[in-house]
């Protein structure tokens, strides 16, 4: 089981936090700050695996966790998940993040939570995963987002045609804080 | 109605959107709360219009607010308004939004359930799939008992997408209810063979979560898994079925064994690593296994695993050095030899620069340690602990340290003034939380090693005279220095003649920083000063010097008050107690007298070490009456001290030490010591001590004794008597516990040839001299020490039947476990259902159908609806439903009672299992094959079929091996019998007695085959019939199909040589038909077609001839003839034979599974126009019916209710064939349908011949 998946930035801001065991507000923003605290004095060429932090830890459960450029993507798991599979299921959750926003950065995530939970709910349902093959996976959210265009419609024109007008002051630069490309997975074999 | 949606729309420009909030958010970084507070107010204000997409935005925003930490539980009732919105895009964040927030608590969710139902079994995918996965984060226990029904029923949606959810779901269902769970389980079990392999991977999912909490529930399925794991290529299905054999093998070795052979194959193949990591983790849990059991050989395996890790901790990858060196923990339980191997590398691993990786090494390291290399470990982790960031860490290597020396009673000790003054160094690392476990060593190590104590006392003193350094330091600091203390004045004061200079320890601690110790550590000071000033003033009285006496009064006077001032009630006492004792004698040494005798009196004596829990231990014998006394009234025994003993170990809060001045025990503790006067005969006696010793050999943390260390501490009264081996004997019954280390008698030894006054710079200067010799000594005397060992422990090292650390460990297991949600799942899965058991069903359907039905016949049909809804018999309804009234629904009996009861899975396991143990070697042989034929499925099929009729192993072993075509015929009438009673199961399964002659035939036969006769009372059954039959030959054949190629049968003729000369040139010819024409060679495509063997005397074979056909609707009859020569004296002569080969409409008939509720949707779609029925009399059961069906007729029970079952199968060509049989009162009643009307007809009439017969 997964206990609990967080995603958050180089500085400790939650971009995504996705708790398959109920804490309360206060508590996950506590697990985010010591999760941040272990995760962030690592360096980068250590292993992805983490024993203790106290809130959310005990004995059987394990972080894991991957560092892509500003964000950290920490999966909390217990004895049951393999290790290695977790990693691969971050991978693949990341690199459908980057095929659905082409070019995945920090601010599509600030931006776009609710897509990133709908896409996290593809690959994983109430803390067990649910699908590892990245095309099943696209498949079903370009699905899911010709629905959501059918239903907006004509309807939702002008309201579309008004946040355009507002995007239009965000320069575009912001953009630009691409991620690198995905550290490759020679050094890792992927099982998929 | 437009014009409101557009001023909706346009209303909408003005509210903020999720991005605007989020903008402005970061625009606001300065008063973020107070622009967040605004913000809530909007969203509130939001929510109190009526349109959906203004609330739906505003429940969006709130989701965002909820990551940042905002409370949104208040909002609850909005988020439900949202989730119903009829559009996909709002109701999706509804979901979302519920699933960050609602919780087991939120009391508005209560108010979902229809609304639930209505989403789950919605039209459209995808609201069902957002439903499912909010479901699965938000379930509680009224949900899962409401909507369980509706979740199994979607396990039989037609789309993968929604089963899987659903598959998934069920677990989080089970958790909250827990009843549900044995209902369900069969409709899971199915989904492991699901076709879609997502659903297959999402159940394997489900039970390996339930078998990791409850394994023993699961080992049945441990068939089915394995032939999910030799054939499933998705490795991440794979993984959780290797780590569900990890939890199973425990609990039977037997697969382990089974396991083996696979595994190493999947080691050696596979390139994926998290798949090669699990795997030898299983292969470690099975070797574990294993060796716990039966003895057996397998170096191999260990050699490989450890090679493998060997490979996976050099790499340079940090996460797989990582996993091998946790894997490699698991080996060192039990093989620590195969991982020294690896040593180098394990220490390099210390000066990792990651912390995940060095806690990793260090638990590996006591693996590592030898007598030889522990000091130079033990040296680098102490410069590790200098340099060590973070107290986690830090305090991480302080306990592995003393573990490691600890380890095994010291086992690798052999200088214990190097570990005391190891000891003593930790001390001064600061922050650490192990102080109590440093001062437990010190007097632990002090107690058990006599010849230890001089060194050690010097260094306590030491330490107690710099006490105030030691203190000087943070808080936590001192209360961590603070707990050494106590170590330090116990043992300065317990071993006092060890002490140089009494007058200068006594002098510190009574100055010491009172103020600054905590009150326990006050109070030991007070005693321990108590025994110092009893020696100190022996000492001086000695001398006659009353100077020396009266000074030394005299400071305890004026030193002593202070401690009487500590918040600690027993140090408060005790210092009370003392002043008062000091005053008197100081009064009596005003008049010149020497008392000091009969103050040392009071502190006479030496501690022995006593396992912990000793005294707890000892069960109320029966019939023992505590309050009558058996013997005379005991003078003060030396039990007193036993009672003491392991508290000392317990801590010091709970020290007491007043029996030391001899002051009464507390009431309670009074009876105890009564029951050793109880004087069991001599037989019992010796059961008990037969019994104890079973129970010291097993348990692991029981310390071996020593003879000599059996001196305990006196009384007055005992203290006269030499505590030799003598006076042990003469009291068996003892409770004295004499724990003395292994080693240390031959240390003493050693120690005591060295000047006692040896300091601890000197013994290090010596030790490379010593090293030699000790290491001779020491091992000398481990080799030694069994010995001493049994002659001692029949003198009674515990109390007489005491219990086993196991007994109190599994109690207090029981005590804890009851708030484990996971025990609630702890059930027996092969156990029938119950009637009470099955999912609540919506009430209001029932209702609908009660409507117009007698009163009197209401409950009944009302249960036998419910019942149709139940998983168990979902199929029952339909066909009922189109066809039948109520009325005939009612007409039919109850379902009888469930059947008891039995141990078949069990069975079932067993034979699996010793199938492969019993001749292992082919076994596994076998499994290589099986993987094969998974691969190439369709080419091995038909010889592998000829061994099904070979009795019960070859069976078995196509169960595991069979491939997911058309021979899925053993397979699956277990599965879906498993419930009913054992004679229907083991006929569905195709296990049968060869007939006479097929056995004959086989034992005769010129290939190798294994033949197990397995005596069972079931009448013969063999689906070979008998084709011709003369003087020189006899031919029974069986019809074959494959479903590879639609358009084929095959016939399998064994030919027989009964007579009495050999038989050769053997030609087989048939008149081929319109519609059936046998396959010959190519480049003769007329005559007879020429069998590839001969025959000589006694000997049979078989020989598959293949036949082209076009109709499967009507039976086939073909004429032959056969032509072969017989070899007599007089040379050949030619014979032949006619036959006529039958192909009845069956024989195109595959066995086939079907789930309930797809067969129930197959018989109302229309699809089956086809019917036909039959009637006829019989004098067989239903059992007996159905069994001939499914051998024959090639059918598979889908379902088996009271009097009747349905039955399934499919042509060669996948039209389904569905068939209802119905015994009652000696007539059976066949209901056919299927999509040709030819056909069905056809079956049923060849089905009432099979039944005839």
């Amino acid at each position: 089981m997964i206990k609990s998946i967080l995603v958050f930035n180089n500085h400790g801001k939650p971009r995504l936090l996705k708790f398959y065991v109920h804490y309360p507000e206060e508590q996950q923003q506590h697990i985010v700050r010591e999760t941040f605290q272990l995760v962030s004095k690592r360096d980068d060429n250590v292993c992805n695996f983490l024993e203790g932090g106290s809130l959310i830890g005990g004995s059987d459960f394990k972080l894991i966790y991957r560092h892509y450029a500003t964000l950290y993507f920490v999966f909390c798991v217990d004895s049951s998940e393999s290790e290695l599979g977790i990693l691969d299921l971050i991978q693949v959750f990341v690199e459908t993040l980057d095929r659905c926003f082409e070019n995945v950065c920090e601010l599509d995530l600030i931006f776009h939570v609710d897509k990133v939970h709908n896409i996290l709910s593809e690959l994983v349902m109430g803390g067990m995963v649910l699908e590892t093959n990245m095309n099943e996976i696209l498949t079903r959210i370009q699905e899911q987002e010709k629905l959501e265009k059918q239903e907006a419609g004509i309807s939702a024109a002008p309201a579309r045609a008004v946040s355009a007008m507002k995007s239009m002051n965000i320069p575009q630069q912001i953009k630009d804080i691409k991620l690198p490309d995905l550290p490759s997975l020679s050094n890792f074999k992927n099982p998929f | 109605m437009a014009l409101r949606k557009v001023r909706n729309n346009i209303d909408r420009i003005f509210d903020k959107s999720l991005t605007d909030l989020i903008r402005g958010i970061r625009n606001n970084k300065d008063n973020e709360a107070k622009y967040i507070a605004a913000c809530i107010d909007e969203i509130k204000h939001e929510l109190r219009q009526d349109s959906t997409v203004v609330k739906t935005n505003a429940i969006e925003k709130l989701s965002y607010l909820q990551m940042m930490g905002y409370d949104i539980s208040w909002a609850s009732f909005n988020i439900i308004e949202v989730m119903a919105s009829t559009k996909y895009t709002e109701k999706r964040i509804g979901y979302l939004t519920a699933s960050q927030c609602f919780h087991d608590e939120t009391d508005v969710l209560m108010l979902t359930t229809n609304m639930m139902r209505k989403d789950l079994s919605s039209t459209n995918m995808y609201d069902a799939g957002v439903a499912l996965g909010g479901l699965a984060c938000f379930v509680t226990t009224d949900l899962a008992r409401d909507l369980a029904n509706d979740v199994v029923t979607l396990l039989s949606s037609s789309r993968p997408y929604i089963r899987k959810r659903a598959v998934l779901l069920l677990y989080k269902i089970f958790l909250k209810y827990p009843e549900s769970l044995r209902p369900t389980f069969p409709r899971l079990k199915e989904k492991l063979e699901d076709p879609d392999p997502g659903v297959q991977s999402a159940a394997v999912n489900v039970i390996c979560e339930l078998a990791r909490k409850n394994p023993k529930n699961y080992l049945s399925l441990a068939p089915v898994f394995f032939k999910l794991m030799t054939t499933s290529s998705n490795n991440w299905m794979l993984i959780k079925i290797i780590k569900l054999f990890g939890a199973l093998v425990p609990l039977e070795p037997r697969l382990g064994k089974k396991l083996l052979e696979p595994l190493t194959n999947l080691i050696n193949s596979t390139s994926a690593m998290s798949l090669l990591y699990e795997c030898i983790n299983t292969v470690i849990a099975v070797l574990i296994s294993v060796s716990a059991g039966t003895p057996g050989d397998h170096t191999a395996s260990i050699q490989l695993c450890v090679q493998k890790l060997g490979v996976l901790i050099e790499d340079s990858d940090q996460n797989l050095k990582y996993l091998g060196l946790l894997a490699m923990g698991k080996i060192l339980q039990t093989h620590p030899k195969a991982v020294q191997a690896h040593k180098d590398i394990v220490l390099a691993c210390l000066d990792d620069k990651d912390e995940s990786i060095r806690i990793r090494a260090l638990d590996l390291l006591y693996g590592m340690v030898s007598k030889k290399n522990i000091m130079e470990i033990v040296r680098k982790l102490m410069s590790h602990v200098d340099g060590a960031e973070g107290s986690n860490y830090r305090d991480e290597l302080l306990s592995r340290i003393i573990q490691i020396c600890s380890h095994n009673n010291y086992q690798y000790i052999t200088n214990f003034e190097w570990y005391v003054s190891v000891l003593v160094e930790l001390t001064k690392v600061e922050g650490t939380k192990h102080g109590a476990m440093i001062a437990e060593q010190v007097q632990d190590v002090t107690v058990r090693v006599q010849s230890i104590r001089h060194f050690a006392v010097s260094q306590m003193a030491l330490l107690i005279e710099n006490a105030h350094l030691l203190l000087a330091g943070s808080a936590q600091h001192r209360s961590n220095v603070s707990e050494v203390l106590l170590a330090a004045a116990w043992i300065c004061g317990e071993y006092s003649e060890h002490v140089q200079n009494v007058q200068s320890v006594l002098e510190s601690m009574l100055k010491a920083k009172v103020s600054m110790m905590p009150g326990h550590i006050q109070s030991t000071f007070v005693q321990n000063i108590a025994k110092l000033y009893a020696v100190q003033l022996s000492q001086s009285e000695q001398e006659d010097d009353w100077d020396a006496v009266e000074s030394l009064d005299n400071l305890m006077l004026s030193k002593l008050p202070q401690f009487e001032q500590t918040d600690n009630l027993e140090g408060q006492e005790r210092a009370c107690t003392l002043l008062e004792m000091v005053r008197e004698i100081e009064k009596l040494h005003a008049q010149r007298e020497k008392i000091a005798a009969d103050v040392t009196a009071l502190f006479e004596g030496e501690l022995n070490p006593v396992a912990a829990k000793a005294q707890r231990k000892v069960p109320l014998p029966p019939g023992l009456d505590l309050d009558t006394w058996i013997n005379e009234p005991p003078v003060e025994s030396s039990s007193s001290e036993s009672e003491e003993e392991p508290e000392r170990k317990n801590g010091p809060t709970v020290r007491s030490e007043f029996a030391g001045f001899g002051a009464p025990r507390p009431f309670g503790e009074e009876a105890e010591p009564k029951k050793k006067y109880e004087q069991p005969s001599p037989e019992e006696m010796k059961k008990m001590r037969a019994q104890r010793q079973a129970d010291i050999e097993s348990n692991p943390y029981y310390m071996k004794g020593d003879a000599k260390a059996t001196a305990k501490r006196p009384t007055k009264l005992a203290s006269r008597k030499d505590s030799d081996e003598k006076a042990v004997e003469a009291t068996p019954l003892d409770l004295q516990s004499p724990l003395e280390i292994p080693g240390v008698v031959g240390l003493n030894k050693y120690m005591e040839q060295q000047e006692s006054t040896l300091s601890w710079k000197k013994a290090k200067k010596e030790k490379r001299k010593k090293k030699g010799k000790k290491g001779r000594v020491s091992s000398s005397d481990d080799e030694d020490l069994p010995v001493v060992h049994q002659v001692n422990r029949a003198d009674g090292e515990m109390p007489e039947g005491a219990k086993s650390t196991d007994d109190e460990e599994e109690g207090t297991k029981k005590k804890n476990g009851t708030g484990d949600p996971y025990k609630a799942l702890d059930m027996d899965l092969d156990q029938p259902l119950r009637e009470d058991e099955r999912l609540p069903v919506a009430q209001h359907r029932v209702a609908s159908l009660d409507l117009g039905q007698p009163a009197g016949l209401k409950s009944k049909a009302d249960k036998k609806t419910k019942k149709s809804k139940t998983p168990k018999a979902p199929k029952e309804e339909k066909p009922k439903k189109s066809k039948k009234s109520a009325k005939e629904v009612v007409d039919e009996p109850p379902p009888p009672p469930p059947p008891a009861p039995t141990a078949e899975p069990q069975d079932d396991m067993d034979f699996w299992l010793n199938a492969s143990s019993a001749p292992a070697p082919p076994a596994a042989a076998e499994e290589k094959v099986s993987k094969k034929k998974s691969r190439s499925p369709e080419k091995e099929k038909k010889p592998k079929k000829s061994e099904k009729h070979h009795g019960k192993e070859s069976k078995r072993k196509q169960r595991h091996s069979s491939t997911r075509s058309g021979e899925e015929f053993a397979e699956n009438a277990p599965h879906h019998l498993a419930v009913h009673d054992k004679n229907e199961y083991e006929v569905a399964s195709g296990v049968c007695t060869p007939s006479k002659q097929t056995n004959g035939a086989v034992e005769g036969s010129a290939t190798p085959k294994k033949e197990v006769s397995t005596p069972t009372n079931l009448p013969p059954m063999t689906s070979y019939h008998l084709l011709a039959e003369n003087a020189f030959v006899r031919m029974t054949y069986e019809t074959r199909v494959s479903t590879a190629d639609a358009n084929q049968v095959a016939s399998a003729v064994i030919f027989a040589n009964v007579g009495a000369n050999e038989i050769r040139q053997i030609e087989f010819n048939v008149l081929d038909s319109l519609n059936t024409k046998m396959l010959r060679d190519p480049a003769a495509p007329q005559g007879a077609l020429k069998v590839p063997f001969n025959l000589p005397q006694g000997v049979s074979n078989e020989h598959v001839f293949r036949f082209a056909v076009e109709a499967i609707n009507v039976p086939q009859k073909l004429r032959g003839t056969l032509t072969f020569l017989v070899e007599t004296e007089n040379g050949s002569v030619p014979e032949k034979i006619d036959f006529h080969l039958k192909f009845p409409c069956v024989s195109f008939t595959v066995p086939a599974t079907i789930g309930s509720d797809a067969f129930s949707e197959l018989i109302s779609s229309g699809e089956l126009e086809a019917s036909s029925s039959l009637q006829f009399a019989t004098t067989d059961s239903l059992n007996d019916v159905v069994r001939n069906l499914c051998f024959h007729g090639h059918f598979t029970v889908v379902d088996q209710q009271g009097t009747s079952a349905s039955l399934y199968s499919q042509t060669i060509r996948a039209e389904p064939v569905c068939v209802l049989v119905k015994v009652q009162d000696g007539r059976v009643s066949l209901n056919g349908k299927c999509a040709d009307q030819q056909l069905i007809s056809s079956v049923l009439d060849e089905l009432r011949q099979l039944t005839a017969n």
